[in-house]
């Protein structure tokens, strides 16, 4: 069976880990991978697994784009780039899946919306954030039971698991994750909070994600739709775990909240099993392009 | 120690840092009040924002009474002298709420990572400084790390843009000793047009004695709180250390008796109110000294002890052991409902 062709833009610890599982996978084959430091480790050990670089950037795959047979791009660079990035493919009908905050294309939490978000056939999906990704699918599991007034999410993420890109958009995670914690979870408001931890050994990212709710909840009918959903982003993260909650509280104002405490263990690998934020957006990024290429063969 | 005729810039904490105490619930008149008292105290600075910075409003920090812009807005038009900061941590607070810091008239934007993590501080310190802003970086937690540790941090701060650095005492864990160290590394480290400051938490008692030794090592700034009132057991109470530094011929601006007007009249009374608002070393308080906790902390292990039949204590000396940081409240719930799932069962 021949695979979907794909191109991973940034060579840094997404894009790395981002390899390792699209190596793996029946549906998309990694064929480029794009860099922008002739030194970079990235590109040494794709290179080392059989692929194709460039350190020029996605100036320096252009010229291969046709040549190649690219059709799938996921760019794990910077926002600030990322348009650029989706510009110089567009014309080559890649389609591109962004792991940035840059957040130009329709978002993708996979066990909310992947396939309607497929299925727009938009040339450029966006990933969220791992911030997004780990704790979106919770507001949305207390969404499709009782009406989120208000989701707001707590992700802690270990200082080494977080590289520069995350570190210079900071702004944008807050901004992007909002945003999808309202478009995909349904909350008519979100806020997002981002901690980092520099703990060692590091720690695993934790989630935490409280859900405002206007009427007493059904405490029965929300505990088996986070327990659904979890089940379901265990079929690509495997260490999803839900470590305690949902907790029930009502609130001054008559109102109720509605917590759960996550813990999101990575696979490792390319980064220790702490990561678990890069791995679910590694993991949802690859799930996204896999169901194009089913797309495509279909 | 001589500190005749040095010069310090004293800034203020209660209306930010006894957000935490209030739990967030300060009300307009009051921070007008006391801001203005402050003014005519002659406080050069006053911060004025939720407890855990600009957006900090939330389930997981607790909602405040009127949003930030609120409070700005009630409090900086009618201030004759002192200016008014507003606390930003990266991961809260946006770019936008700088933003509108800035269009109430906000003078001074202090952007606070912990200690190891300032390469999250570029882009609020670069919009900072491009507004215009007396901009701040604020290491928090410096306990944590080396002196040698805290200067390269505080060097990635100052080429982002940052005039003034702040070592930043969160859990009120130093002794002076160890203010002294820090203090003196950041002064020979960094370029000499920057300034440096502390921001002392009492949970020891420390507060006065630590910022003594900050201003003997270099620092100009020193942050304080009118009758102490901050997260854990407060800040340095401002109006015993401006007496301390009366005593000792430092050149501080203020008025000691209306400073210890203030603190007696408008803030004590705040804290008088409600048991739960009293700020004092107490054995919870002592031990996030003790133990190195974040200092908000004291009142979400106080409130999830109760709601799961926990010792306050226990969770605190817990949370310092796992090494948490300043915005890790959500935390305390979670690991008090794994402490009560260890208890073991009552038959």
């Amino acid at each position: 069976m021949t695979r979907l062709k794909a191109a991973i833009i940034g060579s840094g610890n997404i894009g790395t880990d981002l390899l390792y599982k699209a190596l793996r996978s029946e549906w998309v084959e990694p064929v480029w991978m794009v860099g922008i430091d002739p030194d970079s480790e990235g590109l040494a050990r794709a290179r080392e697994l059989g692929l194709k670089t460039t350190h020029e950037g996605v100036a320096g795959l252009v010229p291969h784009a046709a040549a190649d047979g690219l059709q799938l791009a996921f760019d794990a660079t910077s926002a600030y780039v990322h348009q650029a990035n989706h510009d110089a493919l567009a014309p080559f009908g890649v389609k591109m899946i962004d792991l940035t905050p840059a957040a130009i294309g329709p978002y993708c939490i996979p066990p909310v919306n992947l396939e309607a978000a497929v299925a727009s056939g938009e040339s450029n999906i966006n990933m969220v954030s791992c911030g997004g990704q780990a704790t979106i699918p919770m507001v949305a599991a207390v969404h499709r039971v009782q009406p989120v007034e208000y989701g707001e999410i707590v992700a802690t993420v270990a200082s080494r698991s977080i590289g520069p890109g995350t570190r210079n958009n900071i702004d944008e995670f807050t901004r992007t994750t909002r945003a999808g914690i309202e478009a995909v979870g349904g909350a008519k408001v979100g806020k997002a909070i981002i901690v980092i931890n520099p703990a060692e050994p590091p720690i695993m990212m934790r989630d935490t994600i409280h859900c405002v709710v206007a009427e007493r909840p059904d405490e029965a009918a929300i505990r088996a739709s986070v327990k659904a959903m979890i089940e379901d982003v265990q079929t690509y993260v495997p260490g999803y775990l839900l470590k305690n909650g949902p907790v029930f509280e009502p609130l001054a104002d008559g109102r109720w909240r509605i917590s759960t405490f996550l813990e999101v263990q990575g696979l490792g690998d390319y980064l220790p099993t702490y990561a678990g934020n890069l791995d679910i957006m590694t993991a949802a990024a690859l799930r996204c392009g896999e169901l194009i290429a089913q797309g495509a063969k279909a | 120690m001589n500190l005749q005729g040095k010069k310090v810039v004293l800034h203020d904490m209660c209306l930010r840092d006894g957000m935490h105490a209030k739990q967030h619930q300060i009300s307009l008149d009051e921070m007008r009040s006391i801001a203005v008292a402050l003014d005519e105290a002659g406080v050069p600075l006053i911060e004025i924002t939720h407890g855990d910075g600009l957006g900090g409003s939330s389930i997981n920090y607790g909602f405040g009474a009127h949003s930030d812009e609120d409070y700005l807005k009630a409090v900086i038009p009618h201030l004759k002298q002192a200016k008014v900061s507003a606390l930003t941590l990266p991961g809260i607070g946006t770019l936008d709420d700088l933003r509108m810091a800035m269009d109430c008239g906000v003078h001074c934007l202090r952007v606070a990572t912990h200690c190891t993590e300032a390469d999250i501080s570029g882009q609020h310190i670069g919009i900072a400084r491009k507004l215009g802003a007396d901009t701040v970086g604020f290491l928090m937690m410096a306990h944590m790390v080396s002196p040698e540790e805290l200067l390269a941090q505080a060097k990635i701060m100052e080429d982002n843009g940052a005039t003034t650095i702040y070592c930043t005492d969160s859990a009120g864990y130093m002794l002076p000793e160890d203010v002294t160290d820090r203090i003196a590394a950041l002064r020979a480290g960094l370029q000499p047009e920057t300034d440096i400051g502390f921001h002392g938490h009492h949970n020891l008692a420390m507060g006065i004695a630590n910022s003594l030794a900050a201003l003997e090592a270099g620092a100009l700034r020193i942050d304080g709180s009118v009758a102490g009132m901050g997260a854990g057991a407060g800040n340095t109470p401002l109006e015993v250390f401006v007496a301390v530094l009366e005593r000792m011929g430092a050149d501080h601006g203020c008025d000691l008796y209306k400073v210890m007007d203030v603190a007696e009249d408008l803030v004590v009374p705040l804290m008088d109110r409600q048991p739960s608002h009293q700020v004092r070393v107490d054995r919870d308080s002592l031990t996030l000294g003790y133990a190195g906790v974040y200092s908000s902390f004291l009142l979400f292990a106080q409130r999830a002890a109760q709601k799961y039949g926990l010792q306050s204590r226990d969770i605190l000396v817990e949370l310092g052991r796992r090494k948490t940081v300043g915005g890790q409240e959500d935390m305390i719930e979670d690991l008090a409902l794994d402490m009560a799932k260890r208890r073991p069962q009552s038959p």
